[in-house]
């Protein structure tokens, strides 16, 4: 029954690939290039070879962490899409204090923890931000997320230029590098940096927390009514600071992982879109933070196939682009078949699946 | 700047008050209207940036700018009509629609817009009231632009349109009570429809200014954020088109200080001074805004308010 009931829950975004291949297929069509040719090279760049496989998982590692930062708030029916801001804030607050860390002569562990702590107490802050002013000023927070986002962009990309920018670093302003020794490993035998594991530590705590705590079916009662919530005498308000303020830790902690693990510095490419991919990943896995995971590798596998298409098919780098909006707005409508279709198997329920959360009730109540 | 010194600084403001404040003006007064009917529309940030791309090529390819500024606004109903049909279908979350639609949308023109990156457009005509003037800094402030002179004249008249006539009516009644608009005959589903094709249309001419007029060229970074700013200024005008002008010119001016600053040597921070739009958006809705009440002018079907 079970698995009757997870089969109808998943239909519709399977569906909503299938329309959303389909369509790019189309797409393509117009622009000259062979659709099969074009679905055979994402696959070959994605997941044909180990090479592709470590370069997908890489690209996972930060998207894990940022769907989190839309996931969780989720669960209490916010709709937070400022995982960008907290991305960025989070690596510039990691080298902030990784640099004088290191300049003390601490070992590694130690660096790379006070760094990380750093990331997380910067993103916790800017998430958290927007559930506090959503509870107690009424200011919605689809917006004020992505203006807190704006601003602390700004603010990192003035300290980058400013405040610690690295003289040395003439054409593009950066800071200082962190020294390579400090920075996080590689799981051993592979190219796949150490921020892989956290991310998926990090969806299966969160997963833990949503559904296996009491705070966390706490949250989603509120989520699901918060009138119901507050009736019955739940902190609507400290639960809604808990899990933005998770949100935001998963956020920072990813671009934590971006400065210790690939870039070494905090500099203007923080600001890439995983953020804003990190919203599609969510949204695809259903705000579920287990799901989350399959949805992070294919997206990655998405992401690290594009410049197989740009190289072999001269097709533009924003190709994976429209094809990610594409699948977002197809797996949306398809929201309007949930709980519509049924399988034959089993009697007429008097509900159809579990539903895990519907965003749906997000910005309402 | 040079021949007035500090004095450049009010002036540039002034003028980028002008300026920068028309593609604010077109999307704030879209999103109002789309607002009105008791939607939200978050994705005219992509339709802003398909607006630019669209304007821009087919301006370039054409050699009028008009018709760019025409391509523009169909594109931007085009899109608008995409998310009304999307948010039609039964539960399915604006909110959420609008955030796919602004992926989409900057994805699609990025794409798009690509062989258009290096040429250089028809620019939009400008009227020169700083003609008196011999300061050159004076006389480029006062070169207004003609969408401007539009945008100004909307906002009047689409207040008398949302009070006096018949189609103002309907679109309050759709969006204060759907079971209203319903009992009368009106179905919320068109209305709706037209109101966002129409927001779209806007935000597709508030974006063509940006690749036409100011900054003039086309390329991935025109837009940074104006689409979503407007959508927030839309509630800080309270609903109101005359409100959406003023606010307008205030962000303007806002966003013109930095570039003002760092024309008179003023480059510490150039970066903070570009987020000051955004600055005042914020700190703006956190004082107008309240947690008990719905705000005042917020038509009753919208979601973001309640």
């Amino acid at each position: 029954m079970r698995l009757v009931r997870l089969a109808e829950a998943t239909a519709p975004p399977v569906l909503a690939l299938l329309a959303t291949v389909v369509a790019f297929a189309l797409f393509l069509l117009a622009a000259g290039a062979d659709p099969l040719q074009a679905y055979g090279l994402i696959y070959l760049g994605a997941f044909g070879t180990w090479f592709s496989w470590q370069n997908t998982l890489v690209r996972a590692a930060p998207l894990l962490l940022t769907a989190l930062g839309m996931a969780l708030p989720a669960q209490i029916g916010l709709i937070v899409i400022g995982a960008e801001g907290g991305f960025v804030a989070g690596g510039v607050a990691a080298i902030a204090a990784g640099l004088p860390l290191a300049a003390l002569g601490l070992p590694a562990i130690f660096v790379l923890t006070g760094m990380a702590l750093a990331g997380m107490a910067t993103g916790a802050a800017l998430v958290a931000a927007c559930g506090a002013l959503r509870h107690w000023r009424g200011v919605n927070e689809t917006i004020s997320s992505l203006l807190i986002a704006y601003i602390s962009i700004a603010v990192c990309d003035q300290l980058v230029e400013g405040a610690m920018r690295d003289p040395a670093s003439l054409n593009k302003p950066s800071t200082r590098s962190l020294p390579d020794a400090l920075m996080l490993g590689t799981i051993p035998g592979t190219n796949i940096h150490l921020g892989l594991v956290l991310g998926l530590v990090f969806c299966v705590l969160a997963y833990v927390f949503v559904f296996h705590t009491t705070w966390g079916f706490a949250a989603r009662v509120v989520g699901a009514n918060a009138r119901a919530g507050r009736l019955v005498g739940l902190p609507v308000g400290r639960l809604i600071l808990i899990v933005t303020a998770l949100a935001g830790m998963a956020t920072g902690l990813a671009g934590m992982v971006e400065v210790a693990a690939v870039q070494g510095a905090a500099s203007a490419d923080l600001a890439v879109g995983y953020g804003y991919t990190g919203i599609l990943v969510a949204f695809l896995a259903r705000q579920n933070p287990l799901a989350v995971i399959p949805v992070a590798v294919l997206m990655g596998g998405l992401e690290a196939s594009g410049g197989l298409l740009e190289q072999r098919l001269q097709l533009p780098d924003a190709t994976i682009t429209v094809l990610r909006g594409l699948l977002f707005i197809m797996l949306l409508a398809s929201e309007t078949l949930q709980g519509k279709l049924r399988l034959k198997l089993r009697p007429r329920a008097p509900r159809a699946a579990p539903e895990p959360v519907r965003p749906a009730q997000a910005g309402g109540a | 700047m040079s021949g007035i010194g500090w004095w450049g600084v009010p002036v540039a403001v002034l003028a980028g008050a002008i300026r920068v404040s028309t593609p604010f003006l077109f999307v704030s007064l879209g999103e109002l209207v789309t607002e009105k009917s008791g939607r939200v529309n978050l994705g005219l940030e992509g339709t802003l940036v398909m607006g630019a791309m669209s304007g821009f090529a087919v301006a370039w390819l054409t050699g009028s700018p008009w018709l760019g500024v025409l391509a523009a606004a169909l594109v931007g109903a085009l899109l608008g009509v995409l998310h009304a049909a999307i948010c039609s279908l039964p539960r399915v979350n604006p909110i959420a629609v609008g955030i796919a639609m602004m992926l989409f949308g900057t994805g699609l023109a990025f794409y798009l817009g690509k062989p258009f990156i290096e040429p250089k457009a028809p620019e939009l005509p400008a009227l020169d009231l700083g003609a008196w003037s011999t300061s050159p800094a004076i006389r480029s402030a006062l070169k207004v632009n003609a969408l401007f002179f539009i945008g100004v004249a909307l906002a009047p008249a689409l207040v008398w349109m949302l009070r006096n006539s018949g189609i103002g009516l309907v679109l309050r009644m759709v969006g204060d009570s759907e079971d209203a608009a319903r009992a009368m005959g009106y179905s919320p589903r068109l209305v709706r429809l037209a109101a966002t094709a129409f927001g779209g249309a806007m935000a597709g001419i508030g974006g063509s200014f940006l690749s036409l007029y100011y900054p003039g060229s086309w390329n991935e970074g025109l837009s940074s954020g104006q689409g979503i700013t407007a959508v927030a200024l839309v509630i800080f005008a309270r609903w109101n088109p005359m409100g959406c002008l003023w606010a307008s010119l205030l962000f303007g001016g806002a966003g013109a200080l930095g570039p003002a600053l760092q024309a008179i040597g003023v480059t510490g921070f150039y970066h903070l001074f570009n987020a000051l739009p955004y600055m005042v958006t914020l700190l703006i809705m956190i004082i107008s805004c309240s947690p008990d009440r719905t705000l005042a002018g917020a038509p009753g079907e919208l979601s973001i308010t309640r």
